[in-house]
């Protein structure tokens, strides 16, 4: 039997990871702001949430198939579904896509995000401790 | 599964990488005027090339680093002083390429990546803290 006390926090679990995830992509893009080529990326949040909530491990790309003779195709891990490449909104000349104001107000909302987090677990793992003692 | 302990690497690589820009920059403004250089010749800019720097395994945290300091191709400026011991027969001296203004943006360019990775990092530390107090 599943423990309540888990289910009650599984979600934000899932969720503290992928924003975790996220930030780590975020913090890649700012690092690189000054790299030629670079790609900025980011987490398809509800798509990662839906992996981590499914237990799939976000999973590589692989090439959908409608019949049954199609050979199968699996891009490498590093290709994870729920990342995505950013649009640009302004391109450079040295084909680097990561525009420094965007990735500011995303690191912050996920920053803000994060904590935001932190204070439901917080919340929940406060009134489990309040049912138990009874008071 | 992300690790917010990846920012760290990420911001880290970054730090030393805009670090090394801004040696390199102060190199260039420092011998702006340099006539000759450890081999005789005038100085010659030098610029970094940043590259990608895989952290984690999956190749979802992404660093960076410098992989190379290349000498700048611009031509040696050249000034008439007839009265430089360098100078040639015609009076002039050949002067290092180093673009003034261009290292000066360089230089506000790079410290401000500083920052921003400063910054970042301070961030992803403050998360961790507040993640390791849960429940207390």
């Amino acid at each position: 039997m599943p423990n309540p006390l888990d289910k009650l926090l599984d979600l934000p679990q899932a969720a503290l990871g992928v924003r975790a995830t996220r930030q780590q992509t975020l913090a890649a893009n700012i690092a690189n702001a000054d790299t030629p080529h670079y790609k900025a990326r980011d987490v398809d949040f509800r798509g990662a949430l839906e992996a981590a909530m499914g237990g799939r491990l976000g999973g590589p790309v692989e090439l959908a198939r409608t019949s049954a003779r199609h050979i199968e195709a699996k891009g490498d891990a590093s290709m994870d579904a729920s990342m995505k490449y950013r649009t640009e909104t302004q391109s450079s000349l040295d084909g680097n896509t990561v525009d420094m104001d965007v990735e500011r107000a995303a690191f912050a909302e996920n920053t803000v995000q994060y904590e935001a987090l932190l204070t439901f677990i917080n919340g929940r793992l406060r009134t489990m401790q309040n049912a138990i003692q009874g008071q | 599964m992300g690790n917010m302990f990846n920012v760290f690497g990420i911001a880290g690589s970054a730090l030393t990488a805009q670090s090394v820009r801004l040696n390199t920059v102060s190199s260039n403004l420092a011998n702006a005027d340099s006539v000759t250089s450890a081999n005789g010749q005038p100085y010659r800019a030098k610029q970094v090339v940043f590259e990608v720097r895989p952290i984690s395994e999956g190749g979802e945290a992404n660093g960076v680093r410098v992989t190379q300091i290349v000498e700048s191709a611009a031509p040696l400026r050249t000034t008439y002083d007839p009265t430089n011991p360098a100078a040639n027969k015609e009076g002039y001296v050949q002067m290092p390429n180093v673009n003034v203004v261009e290292e000066m943006v360089n230089m506000i360019s790079a410290s401000r990546s500083y920052q921003t990775n400063a910054e970042m990092m301070n961030t992803a530390k403050q998360l961790m803290l507040k993640t390791l107090s849960i429940g207390q």
